[in-house]
């Protein structure tokens, strides 16, 4: 039956009927929707882990009690599954582990674009790159026929244009998946890595990858297309795709299984062709692979090195190499600079009053510094709000305010991070800032959900990745836990609240916690009446515009506020902010007091 | 289609690669998903034909724009071919720059220019006032798709099949409301633009 699939909903279908009956993920984009459209099938066991390390050792320990598993994480989450990955290689397996990890090239909605092809070699384990959705379904079953055939790990590569793109799948029918043997078989020389049991195991590593070599030669999806002899292309991924574009009558050596390399069906291809060209997005990890065999072969001296391929960038790369005569491509459409339009906190998000607190804290002496971290909070970077001064990746924010302090910087120094955060690795440097004696601020921006990726639940949200009710881990609990006293919870609308809580917490010498809660707007909140703005009382100061709120409009010298876009009293931040009184809200003082005793409650 | 995060567009570009696909072609398409939905410009890529190996449309090669709003219309158009066809949603949404301020939104003749320097074959349509007179703004999408299903080559029952999969139960009228009112209100617009290509 023929399914339109995106490349994550692909993979799970190709997971599912692989006989995956454990899978474990921390949100992250482009890999998100493969654990959601796991969670959906009965009979696999389908997790939002707290972090990405503990998916990795959760899908391992389901590999040695037999279980075929799969692990999936952005590009970044291997970072910090990377202990456990490397472990996993060391020990090999029972049952098949596959971890997927989703690169972003071209940093749709990253932090940074390292090509995690590395890791395979890095790791000394084999890795599949899909380039359309029918293949990602299924290297599926053959990931974790590998896998067991060869006792390790596979890791399976896919690219943002993969995961995000949909594409048709013929999809047979009637597949029931296989139930595989479970049960811990104890063998303490492959699963206790002391010293003397981990010295042999490198050894069998090193044969499992000459082995894994031979295998790749005959890899049923690496694929030769025969075309004309001037140009050879080797390629694999969505790279692949635009290479067929662009030199229709090329060669082709397509690869599905990039590592290991198979040397002998690359140099049988060498042989029918006059000159090999890679292309490969990111790091030149195919081209090093044949340089290093002694084949010559080019590719980033045509392709870019940073950011992702295009049809585009592949024309305009190699047009010395064109087989055919380049199709015309029309000039720019218009030289008209337009006003630019970045994303942006939502109106109502419960960001943003905390986010205009540091705002004007860090306009007053002693000055403020903001380390920050990933979520949609991190978008405070822009104007107006401005407030963050790091962003590096998950979990650094705390770490970051510890070093700053004891570096001696005088300014007040307040951590941000966000609820999904903390819990994946915030937790450890808070535990590192009461241990050492710090005096750092930290602010949880509790949104009630991992917002960025499209709500998925976490352990302080009590939602469990089938949306069902989970064990809920309260924050305030950890924080009080580890050893901080002073813990606060403030409504996220609650500006003068959040502004003085804040000012209070940086000017005492002991660690501090401030919980900003308050639910994502955009996660089934209902909406109130939109305000409006008086404008005969209005004065035209523009102080509200700093707030970045989208429903604020300056027209002519005063502000109106968009009805379509208000959110109305569930926010009304507006309302505190205005020195002139001009925007009102009935029910403001009302909503003030049921959050106050919200926050006794907690 | 391009647009604003937030204006359905990654459902609407759903149902068309899937309609698409019932109707017998190959079908690839590319959404921005992430970060880019938070309010920011987006854009789909959406590509039929016997056999489609990119899943992007190369800049300047695009058949048709699909614009939700004024300013993304003016902003994508030189993904279109020229002579290509731009259906162009008569709505504004400020972007950040302009709501405070900073910056001005194009004027309408402005928009124009831009989209004539591509091509001839643009139409600017009502389809935020027909989600307005439908009582909710969220049918935009499918009141773009009934606009844009009727210069596509695909038969109406191919789109009755396959729209109610893409939206909930309970609004499954209101929007099947919206995709006919979009295609009630395209005569005008069929007469201004060719359509392209023929069933199959």
């Amino acid at each position: 039956m023929k399914k339109l699939l995106s490349g994550n909903e692909a993979v799970a279908l190709g997971a599912y009927h692989a006989g995956v009956t454990v899978a474990a993920a921390y949100p992250g984009t482009p890999s998100t929707e493969i654990l959601e459209n796991l969670a959906r099938f009965d009979g696999i066991y389908a997790e939002w882990s707290t972090n990405e390390k503990v998916a990795m050792e959760v899908g391992m320990g389901a590999a040695y009690g037999g279980a075929r598993a799969l692990v999936s994480m952005k590009h970044v989450g291997l970072n910090v599954a990377s202990d456990p990955f490397f472990g996993a290689s060391v020990t090999g397996i029972n049952g098949g582990l596959v971890v997927l990890s989703a690169d972003d090239p071209g940093m749709h909605s990253s932090q940074n674009e390292q090509d995690n092809r590395h890791y395979a070699k890095f790791a000394k384990v084999p890795m599949l790159e899909p380039a359309d959705s029918q293949e990602a379904y299924e290297l599926m079953s053959l990931a974790f026929q590998v896998s067991e055939d060869f006792d390790t790990p596979v890791l399976f590569r896919t690219t943002t244009r993969i995961s995000h793109c949909k594409s048709v799948v013929d999809v047979p029918e009637g597949l029931q998946p296989q139930p595989r043997p479970i049960g811990f078989k104890r063998d303490r020389q492959k699963y206790v890595m002391v010293p003397s049991h981990a010295r042999p195991r490198h050894a069998i590593m090193e044969e499992r990858l000459a082995k894994l070599a031979a295998y790749s030669e005959s890899f049923p999806h690496n694929k030769m297309i025969a075309g004309e002899r001037r140009l050879g292309i080797v390629s694999s991924g969505v790279a692949f795709q635009y290479a067929r574009e662009v030199f229709p009558d090329a060669s082709f050596l397509k690869l599905a299984m990039p590592y290991p390399l198979p040397e002998k069906l690359v140099r049988r291809f060498r042989r029918q062709v006059d000159q090999i060209v890679v292309v490969e997005e990111l790091d030149p990890f195919i081209e090093e692979g044949l340089r290093a065999m002694g084949i010559k072969a080019d590719g980033k001296r045509y392709f870019p090195i940073t950011g992702e391929l295009s049809v585009e960038t592949v024309r305009k790369g190699a047009p010395t190499l064109r087989l055919a005569p380049a199709p015309s491509r029309p000039g720019e459409a218009t030289a008209v600079k337009l006003p630019a339009r970045p994303p942006r906190l939502c109106p109502g998000c419960p960001h943003t009053a905390a986010n205009y607190a540091l705002k004007r804290l860090s306009l007053k002496a002693p000055g403020l510094v903001v380390t920050g971290d990933i979520g949609c909070y991190t978008l405070a970077v822009y104007p107006p709000l401005q407030t963050l001064d790091t962003t590096a990746c998950m979990g650094a924010s705390i770490g970051q305010a510890l070093g700053l302090e004891k570096a001696g910087v005088q300014s007040r120094i307040v951590a941000v991070i966000g609820d999904s955060t903390f819990m994946h690795s915030g937790i450890t440097p808070l535990v590192d800032v009461v241990y050492n004696q710090g005096k750092t601020t930290v602010i949880i921006l509790d949104n009630g959900t991992t917002a960025m990726t499209g709500h998925q639940g976490h352990p302080a949200t009590g939602v469990s990745a089938r949306g069902e009710q989970a064990q809920r881990v309260p924050l305030e609990d950890i924080c009080r836990g580890a050893g901080v006293k002073d813990v606060n919870v403030v409504d996220a609308f609650d500006l003068p609240l959040i502004e003085s809580t804040i000012r209070r917490c940086t000017e005492t010498a002991a660690p501090s916690v401030i919980i900003v809660r308050g639910d994502c707007v955009l996660n089934g909140k209902v909406f109130g009446t939109a305000l409006a703005v008086d404008a005969d009382i209005c004065n035209g100061c523009r102080s509200c515009l700093r707030l970045g709120c989208a429903a604020l409009v300056k027209e002519g010298k005063k502000v109106r506020i968009d009805a379509t876009l208000c959110v109305g009293e569930i926010c009304g931040v507006c309302v505190l902010v205005c020195p002139q009184k001009a925007i009102q809200m009935k029910h403001k003082a009302g909503a003030r007091e049921d959050a106050k005793n919200a926050k006794h409650e907690a | 289609m391009a647009g604003v995060g937030g204006q359905g567009i990654v459902l609407a570009s759903d149902a068309l690669a899937e309609v698409a696909m019932l109707a017998g072609w190959d079908v690839k398409k590319s959404d921005a998903l992430g970060m880019a939905q938070r309010g920011g410009s987006v854009v789909s890529h959406i590509r039929l034909g016997d056999k489609v190996y990119s899943p992007m449309i190369e800049k300047g090669k695009a058949d048709i724009l699909l614009a939700f709003e004024k300013l993304e219309g003016a902003r994508w158009i030189g993904h279109l071919a020229p002579g290509g066809i731009a259906i162009v949603n008569d709505q504004a949404i400020l972007p950040l720059s302009v709501s405070s301020g900073a910056e001005a939104y194009p004027a309408d003749d402005e928009i124009v220019g831009i989209l004539k320097s591509r091509t001839e074959r643009f139409f600017v349509a009502p389809g935020e006032a027909i989600a307005r007179g439908l009582g909710n703004i969220r049918t935009l999408n499918m009141i773009m798709l009934g606009f844009l299903s009727t210069i596509l080559p695909i038969d109406l029952e191919m789109w009755r099949e396959c729209i109610p999969r893409y939206v909930p139960s309970r609004f499954l009228e209101l929007n099947l409301r919206a995709f006919a009112e979009g295609r009630a209100r395209a005569p005008e617009m069929v007469a201004r633009l060719r359509p392209v290509g023929t069933t199959r």
